[in-house]
């Protein structure tokens, strides 16, 4: 039933806003008629409504006022108009935050809450517990209690929602009420069913016994409510998730017969349910699948969207599933909704032959203009995954994302489209040259700095080893004249890796750095000086060193070792090789992203993990004078997973000792273990010094304890070792529940696993970025070269991946990837040795019956290049 | 010199990942992040916003004006938007926006929107637009308030909402309402029964 406002707002002009020029002072003033007697309903109704209004444009209320219009409105509870009552609720709940002493409304609000007006009380309760704090919660807990279980619907839902909202705050208060909680759950209304389930499950989620009993009642008798369905499905498919078992449990049954539910929302939410569960078969996938297919022809957008959203989703892992419904993705390419039409070609490109790709193409190029800029994002990240698979199509694939490139679009569009140009030009040699044209077209009108030192960073790498590396310096030295500081500097760095690989374009270069040298910019100037003085040496191994392959310490840490050397000055010069290596990415994982838009992400540098290592082991004072971490290995077992105890071991290497953390974990709940050390025996000469034990190691508490080694020093060709290991310690029986511990123990002991030292824990990974400059910096003179036959491996990939995970280096100019149908392959790692001794190994690989293998090993120092090939032979 | 820039860039994309891997939705009665009406001009007519995706005034008007600009030229009801699900409706001059997580039922966010319309659309007697709206504010602020509190939809079925919502308009006697008034709803009425 509608009501009219009064005649002077109808007169405000037709069309227009009658509270477009509202003034909050005005509005305050005119809320003074609240205090007249009698209370006029409707003039009093339309300010709080203008109130509500200014509050919901985001107008600021300050305290004082505000707190001044909560106590005239408190008044308007005299009246008995119905819609003012209402419209009072709402203003409390508006101001809750902002009024002060908002509690004198509680004994009114009590009032309505169990009065015999209906209508009055389920909004009561809400307001209620919106002023409501844990103390005066006490005092209203019977009437909340009685609420729940009312048999008005809209108090019951009022109450439990209520409750639900207050549990952040009052747990223990709102866990006395779980018995009325209950009894709402059977209640024949549905809305009441699902706030009742909600609530529920959110008081007993931490008790996994109490859920699964839950679900079972629930999932026994049956609900009403659409809603509450969808609440069990995400509460089994959790429930699922989390026991790690088989999917052949009664749970998944019940998410399987919820296909067969009536309404779409629940069919719908029970499809998603068993699409996102990890490890599911193809034949568990199928009926979920069929029934999205269906969807896919609803008139309803949304049930269209849902569908192919979630069939895309499928399609990451099990295209195959998705074939069935290409003919019902295909109609929906037209569809009105371009969200739609892109989430099924990007599916369709997953699934799809190699044939269709460019038909496909042409159809997205004609609406790709229309979508929104997280769907174009998901439409290059299956352009992305389409060139993996078929890389014969990249100049298709190229000119497509050239053009999108040149269109408009946000930050996280373009560098997904650079981040696939890149990714297709190190896939693919002969795409290099379009792509960096492409690169250097875009950067010529690029407003992001990261993307334009991105690929500057880029050219710089690639460019000079084109056929023609002249026509780029062009585009580097544009950006040097028109743009800001940061892409100023890393286009002087490009321009100086172009004149030190190219001996031609060395004095352009020279000249042009001269230019650089009068920029207005510190950073500029400094790079360019030091380049300039650089490249005018002409000499390969100050090329290599300080322009190809920068810095490979970790730069925490250079930071670090710089302040400690600032607070100690001492007559030696500072020693780069005392700050511990940057943990270089062992490889850039793919990710498969979901088409769901970038979320926000915090862009903070976090230390790396051997970072915290170094802290942590720093604060040991038995482990001072060992010098910087070198290296930290990644965990091993010396345990199975499911015994007593649980052990894992990282390796810390240091210049002339190793450090063994072992993590232990106490499975026992009655057990409390002590003084816990791991005894080692060495089968070569090392030489254990140290225990650290782990003092306290309660049930299911992580702890460390440490043992230190000193490596042979006499013999440094004795790189590895086994080491077999006993955990030793001292047990008290403790009371499972309390976890208090009797006063005595024993001694007791646990066999280990054996515990492998190899190679590959004194090599540190190190990126050289140009590993021809960098073979050339260490020179031959200590070379050494032998071959091997590799008579077990069948493949030169294996035998690529064995060599790599045997040394522990990283493989340079991505030639850990060996191209197919060939049958020789030449590898490229390197590596710091302990103590800080570059190591380059070139392992030329040939295929026939076997692999056979020829090694080349360089090294600043003679012993390193014997530890290798002794270490390989 | 681009060695952290990369490893960030690992970094987020590493993490990424593992939201990717939580996509399991924790089972939560919060449904609704937000509930949107603007006008023709893009222009702020309702706002509720029920989390902190957007705290500040400031982001909530850029995001309602990135919400407009994609979705007032095309007719489509879903669309993905700063990584959020939007399913809309608009009716003549109006614009109704329900928002959740990119994770959310996309069927329960159209109940949602399905319940506020319909609930508007009885209420101002299926004249809904920008103008009776106004007039009706304080209907428009209770059928919220009945249909989400706080994130949790607390009613889908519109007849019990206008129920709740309960405005009586038989108060203004036909003495106090302007000729134009009377005709107008006299025409509504005529209108309507003819057309059922």
């Amino acid at each position: 039933m509608i009501k009219k406002f009064d005649k002077k707002d109808e007169e405000s002009g037709s069309g227009s806003n009658p509270f477009q020029h509202l003034e909050k002072s005005a509005v305050l003033q005119e809320a003074r008629i609240f205090n007249e007697t009698p209370i006029n309903p409707r003039r009093c109704l339309h300010i709080l409504t203008k109130i509500i209004y200014l509050l919901n444009q985001g107008e600021h209320f300050g305290t004082t006022e505000a707190t001044e219009a909560f106590f005239a409105m408190t008044r308007l509870f005299q009246s008995n108009d119905q819609t003012l009552r209402r419209m009072c609720y709402l203003t409390i709940k508006e101001m809750a935050n902002i009024s002060e002493d908002v509690i004198i409304v509680t004994s009114s609000l009590t009032k309505d809450m169990t009065g015999k007006e209906d209508v009055y009380r389920g909004p009561a309760i809400r307001a209620l517990c919106r002023i409501t704090d844990t103390t005066m919660l006490q005092a209203i807990e019977r009437y909340m209690k009685q609420a729940i279980v009312d048999k008005v619907p809209s108090v019951s839902s009022s109450a439990l929602v209520s409750s639900l909202h207050m549990v952040k705050m009052s747990y223990d208060v709102v866990k006395r009420w779980v018995n009325e909680a209950q009894e709402a759950a059977s209640s024949d209304n549905i809305m009441v069913q699902y706030h009742a389930l909600g609530l529920l499950y959110h008081l007993r989620k931490n008790d996994r016994l109490a859920v699964t009993k839950m679900l079972n009642k629930f999932t026994k008798s049956g609900l009403k409510s659409p809603f509450a369905y969808c609440m069990l499905i995400r509460i089994a498919s959790k429930l699922l998730d989390e026991t790690e078992g088989g999917h052949d449990s009664p749970l998944f049954d019940f998410i399987e017969s919820c296909l067969r539910n009536k309404n779409e929302m629940v069919v719908y939410e029970a499809a998603s349910a068993i699409v996102h569960m990890p490890n599911c078969t193809a034949r568990e996938l199928a009926p979920a699948v069929s029934v999205l297919q269906l969807f896919c022809s609803s008139p309803k957008a949304a049930l269209r969207y849902a569908a192919v959203r979630t069939l895309n989703k499928v399609a990451m892992k099990h295209p195959s599933a998705v074939t069935a419904c290409n003919l019902d993705l295909e109609n929906l390419i037209t569809d009105s909704n371009r969200s739609i039409a892109t989430l099924a070609i990007t599916t369709l490109l997953k699934t799809g032959s190699e044939s269709s790709v460019d038909r496909l193409m042409k159809q997205i190029s004609s609406f790709v203009s229309e979508i929104s800029d997280e769907f174009k994002v998901v439409v290059v990240q299956a352009i992305s995954a389409l060139c993996q698979k078929y890389p014969r199509k990249h100049s298709v694939m190229m000119n497509f994302l050239s053009n999108m490139l040149r269109d408009d679009g946000g930050f996280d569009y373009k560098r997904a489209i650079v981040d696939c140009i890149i990714s297709i030009i190190e896939e693919n040699p002969e795409s290099k040259e379009t792509g960096l044209a492409h690169l250097c077209e875009f950067i010529e009108d690029c407003e992001h700095t990261v993307l334009a030192t991105k690929i500057l960073h880029l050219l710089g790498k690639e460019g000079p080893r084109t056929p023609q590396p002249s026509k780029y310096i062009r585009f580097i030295f544009n950006r040097v004249v028109l743009e800001s500081e940061a892409v100023r500097a890393a286009a002087v760095s490009a321009l100086a890796k172009f004149g030190a690989q190219n001996d031609d374009l060395l004095p352009s270069v020279l000249v042009l750095m001269q230019r650089c040298m009068m920029d207005s910019d510190d950073e500029v100037r400094d790079r360019a000086t030091f380049y300039m003085n650089v490249l005018q040496q002409k000499q390969k191994a100050l090329n290599a060193a300080y322009i190809f392959n920068g810095l490979s310490v970790s730069i925490p840490g250079l930071e670090k070792s710089l302040h400690q050397y600032t607070l100690e000055p001492s007559e030696k010069p500072f020693d780069m090789k005392s700050v511990p290596l940057a943990t270089t990415p062992i490889s850039e994982h793919k990710t498969d992203n979901a088409p769901v838009a970038t979320s926000k992400l915090p862009d903070k540098l976090t230390p790396s993990r051997q970072d915290i290592y170094q802290e942590q082991l720093a604060a040991i004072p038995d482990f001072q004078g060992l010098g910087p971490l070198f290296k930290s290995s990644e965990q091993v077992q010396l345990t199975e997973a499911e015994t007593e105890y649980v052990v894992r071991c990282v390796k810390h290497t240091f210049a002339t000792h190793m450090v063994f953390q072992f993590d232990c974990t106490n499975t026992l709940n009655d057990q409390l273990l002590q003084k816990v050390v791991v005894q080692m025996e060495p089968s070569e000469s090392y030489e254990v010094m140290d225990y650290i034990p782990a003092t306290n190691l309660p049930y299911s508490q992580p702890g460390s304890c440490y043992t230190l080694v000193r490596l042979p020093e006499d013999d440094p060709t004795a790189v590895s070792c086994t080491f077999s290991c006993t955990m030793k310690y001292l047990v008290k029986d403790c009371d499972p529940n309390t976890g208090e511990p009797d006063d005595d123990g024993y001694d007791d002991e646990y066999v280990l696993e054996d515990l492998e030292v190899t190679v590959a824990d004194h090599i540190q990974k190190v990126l050289k970025p140009n590993f021809g400059a960098a073979w050339e910096e260490v020179g031959d003179e200590f070379e050494k070269e032998e071959t091997f036959a590799l008579a077990s491996v069948r493949t030169l990939d294996e035998a690529v991946g064995n060599i790599i995970s045997f040394l522990g280096m990283l493989p340079c100019e991505r030639s850990d990837k060996v191209p197919e149908n060939k049958n020789s392959h030449v590898l490229f790692l390197a590596g710091v040795f302990r103590g800080g001794h570059d190591v380059l190994v070139r392992a030329r690989l040939a295929l026939a019956d076997g692999v056979t293998m020829q090694v080349t090993v360089r090294s600043s120092e003679e012993t390193v290049v014997d530890v290798i090939l002794a270490s390989v032979g | 010199m681009t060695c952290p820039l990369r490893s960030r860039s690992l970094l987020a994309s590493l993490l990424t990942r593992k939201k990717m891997d939580s996509s399991i939705l924790e089972p939560s009665l919060y449904t609704v992040k937000a509930v949107l009406i603007l006008d023709n001009d893009g222009d702020r007519l309702y706002a509720k916003y029920y989390d902190d995706t957007y705290p500040t005034a400031k982001e909530q008007k850029a995001f309602e004006k990135n919400i407009f600009n994609k979705t007032h030229r095309t007719d489509s009801e879903i669309a993905l938007l700063e990584g959020l699900t939007v399913v809309y409706k608009s009716n003549i001059d109006l614009f109704f926006y329900v928002i959740g997580s990119s994770h959310e039922n996309e069927l329960m966010l159209m109940a949602v929107l399905n319940c506020l319309f319909d609930s508007l659309s009885q209420m101002l007697r299926k004249n809904v637009e920008r103008r009776a709206l106004l007039e009706n504010m304080e209907g428009l602020f209770l059928a919220v308030d009945e249909i989400v509190d706080g994130g949790v939809i607390l009613e889908s079925d519109p007849q019990q909402v206008v129920h709740r919502v309960a405005l009586r308009g038989d108060d203004v006697p036909l003495t106090e309402q302007t000729v134009t008034q009377v005709l107008q709803s006299a025409k509504e009425q005529i209108k309507w029964s003819l057309l059922r």
